[in-house]
């Protein structure tokens, strides 16, 4: 890089290039804005499933699962786990935690009562009805 | 040391360099409850010690690029900083901010903290990465705009070089999008969505500012290259940092309720990121070949070549291992990325951090150079910790391909469990790595306290 290739020309293209395609990179956000509502889901969010999401959010349950293959790999993804297990199934999982198997993976009890069960409940079914491109390959997630 | 405002930088690489310590204890902790899954339950679950893992790495870095800020605004404006007493003061509370931090996830259940700090009004709480209550994202926002005060007004009245202003602009755009963790919809896509703009445009965009700004400052002082050509150089490799970084946020939404067509955008964006990254490797190396002094710290001049050679490996060989769509969809959110994401915060963030310390810390404490014995452990502490490295992404890297394979493309999945217990071996020797790793930090901790043995020098 020498010649006619000066630090100012260089300088230009950061500029020109970092505001170029920070703008196309605005304008293909503001079209997927436009685009979320027929894949988002959103017609079933619910204030049942604004509160799941919060008990979600509050007992980091990320910090072990992935949730749409985002979040910790420590334990399973949930993001398809309504279709995978089933709603009494999940209830019945989440009271019965720890396992207290020896050298088994263990998940916390979070205490939980019936109606913040319910709400989890519909935050999975919420999620799972989310189009994901078909994300994951399988129902194992 | 230029200027006696500089020093205000050294407690900055105090506190990275001890909060470093913190976050590898408890990587080898987490490392153990893949193998033990029982270890230290309840007292320390899983997602509590994840959290104080990743947080205490977040924490360390931002004290490493403010030292470094603090250390190179003066020289490279000509004058001392606006505010040594802000930066002090500054210093005192983010350490306090981010210990309280770590303590408060140890000590009280996470729902417990969320109620008392007020998740309840503005929740911003339980997002990956973002998991600090309220008080210390606020906290967060303070001290970096007290420090991007301080560290402007420096400038301002100074000699403005392009490597400050690019520091600067990067350090500017870290406080912008953190901004963003304080956004948080009911509409998980949107959440997700606007989530990246945080964690994507640091570490792929904003952050990589600083990267090049810091190791362009370093090659300066150590190869005595004319700063004109490590300037041109510098601009360009930033100028394809965001050019395909800034779309590659791409590789983001392919499976999160986003449109398809970022499959496209994404891909093709992303597969472009690894040429800054390159660049950067030919750069330290480029400069340190037309080296027109000898400096005395080759300690340093190791940790820039290996910021260079790591971090292109780290995030862009094994970024765009699995940043194809197509590749993607079978690796998402499986230990493919555990391997990128550990060797892609090494080899480009850990490594700039202590290529700075390495350079500035000795003269800090008032020489040019450490002892040859002190230089000879750092780089034994580089080796250590780099093959290390290098071994945990590797072994991650198989236990990914094996998971992918059994759970995800196999005629008959199976279950998550029921693959991870295939993958023990490689959670085994990943464990070990990590043990080898911290071994090599220890070295360098000890590296900071050898003195030049009197005898040799009569």
């Amino acid at each position: 890089m020498s010649g006619s290739f000066t630090k100012a020309t260089a300088r230009n293209i950061f500029y020109g290039g970092a505001a170029f395609f920070f703008l196309l990179f605005l304008a293909l956000t503001f079209d997927s804005q436009q685009a979320l509502p027929k894949r988002d889901n959103s017609q079933n969010l619910t204030p049942q499933v604004i509160r799941g999401k919060y008990l979600w959010e509050t007992n980091d349950c990320i910090g072990c699962h992935t949730l749409l293959g985002e979040g910790a790999y420590f334990a399973p993804e949930l993001g398809n786990v309504y279709k995978r297990r089933g709603p009494d199934f999940i209830k019945a999982w989440i009271k019965a935690q720890p396992t207290g198997t020896p050298g088994r993976r263990q998940m916390p009890n979070f205490h939980f009562n019936d109606q913040e069960l319910d709400d989890l409940v519909q935050f999975f079914k919420y999620t799972n009805g989310i189009n994901t491109n078909n994300w994951p390959p399988n129902i194992q997630g | 040391m230029k200027y006696q405002s500089q020093a205000v930088a050294k407690p900055y690489f105090i506190a990275a360099i001890g909060l470093f310590i913190g976050q590898i204890l408890f990587g080898l902790i987490m490392g153990l409850q893949y193998l033990w899954g029982d270890f230290l339950f309840p007292a320390i679950p899983f997602n509590v010690a994840r959290m104080v893992h990743t947080n205490l790495l977040i924490v360390w870095l931002l004290f490493g690029f403010m030292g470094a800020a603090y250390y190179m605004i003066p020289e490279e404006a000509e004058r001392e900083l606006y505010s040594p007493k802000l930066a002090k003061l500054m210093f005192w509370v983010f350490l306090v901010a981010g210990a309280l931090t770590v303590v408060s996830y140890l000590a009280v259940p996470y729902a417990t903290l969320a109620k008392w700090s007020g998740n309840g009004l503005v929740a911003t709480m339980g997002r990956e990465f973002l998991e600090q209550p309220l008080y210390t994202k606020v906290g967060i926002v303070v001290v970096a705009l007290v420090f991007l005060f301080n560290i402007s007004m420096t400038l301002l009245a100074g000699r403005k070089t392009s490597i400050s202003l690019v520091m600067i602009l990067g350090l500017w755009g870290l406080a912008v999008f953190f901004l963003f963790s304080f956004y948080n919809p009911n509409n998980l896509v949107k959440d997700k969505y606007y989530w990246w703009w945080v964690v994507h445009l640091w570490v792929e965009g904003v952050w990589e500012l600083i990267l090049g700004a810091m190791l362009a400052f370093v090659l300066v002082k150590i190869t005595g290259v004319d700063r004109e050509v490590i300037e041109k150089w510098l601009y360009v490799i930033i100028a394809m940092t965001l050019i395909t970084g800034i779309i590659g946020t791409g590789h983001h939404y392919f499976w999160i309720g986003t449109p398809a067509y970022w499959q496209w955008w994404g891909s093709i964006f992303s597969a472009l990121e690894p040429i800054p990254f390159f660049m950067m490797t030919v750069f330290a190396f480029n400069m340190v070949n037309r080296r027109r002094r000898e400096h005395p710290n080759k300690a340093a001049t190791l940790w820039a070549l290996g910021t260079g050679v790591m971090s292109f490996l780290g995030a862009g060989v094994w970024g765009f291992l699995h940043t194809l769509a197509p590749v993607n969809y079978y690796t998402h959110g499986s230990q493919i990325t555990a391997a990128h994401g550990h060797m892609a915060f090494y080899g480009a963030y850990v490594m700039v951090v202590i290529t700075m310390i390495s350079y500035a810390m000795p003269l800090l404490r008032g020489r040019e150079a450490n002892s040859n014995r002190a230089q000879v452990l750092e780089m034994w502490s580089f080796w250590l910790m780099t093959i290390a490295m290098v071994f945990i992404t590797l072994f991650l890297t198989a236990a990914g391909i094996l998971q992918v394979w059994l759970q995800r493309i196999s005629a008959t999945p199976m279950s998550f469990m029921d693959t991870q217990d295939q993958l023990r071996l490689f959670y085994w020797l990943r464990e070990f790595s990590g043990v080898i790793f911290a071994v090599g930090l220890v070295l360098y901790v000890i590296s900071f306290f050898i003195k030049e043995r009197k005898t040799a020098n009569a």
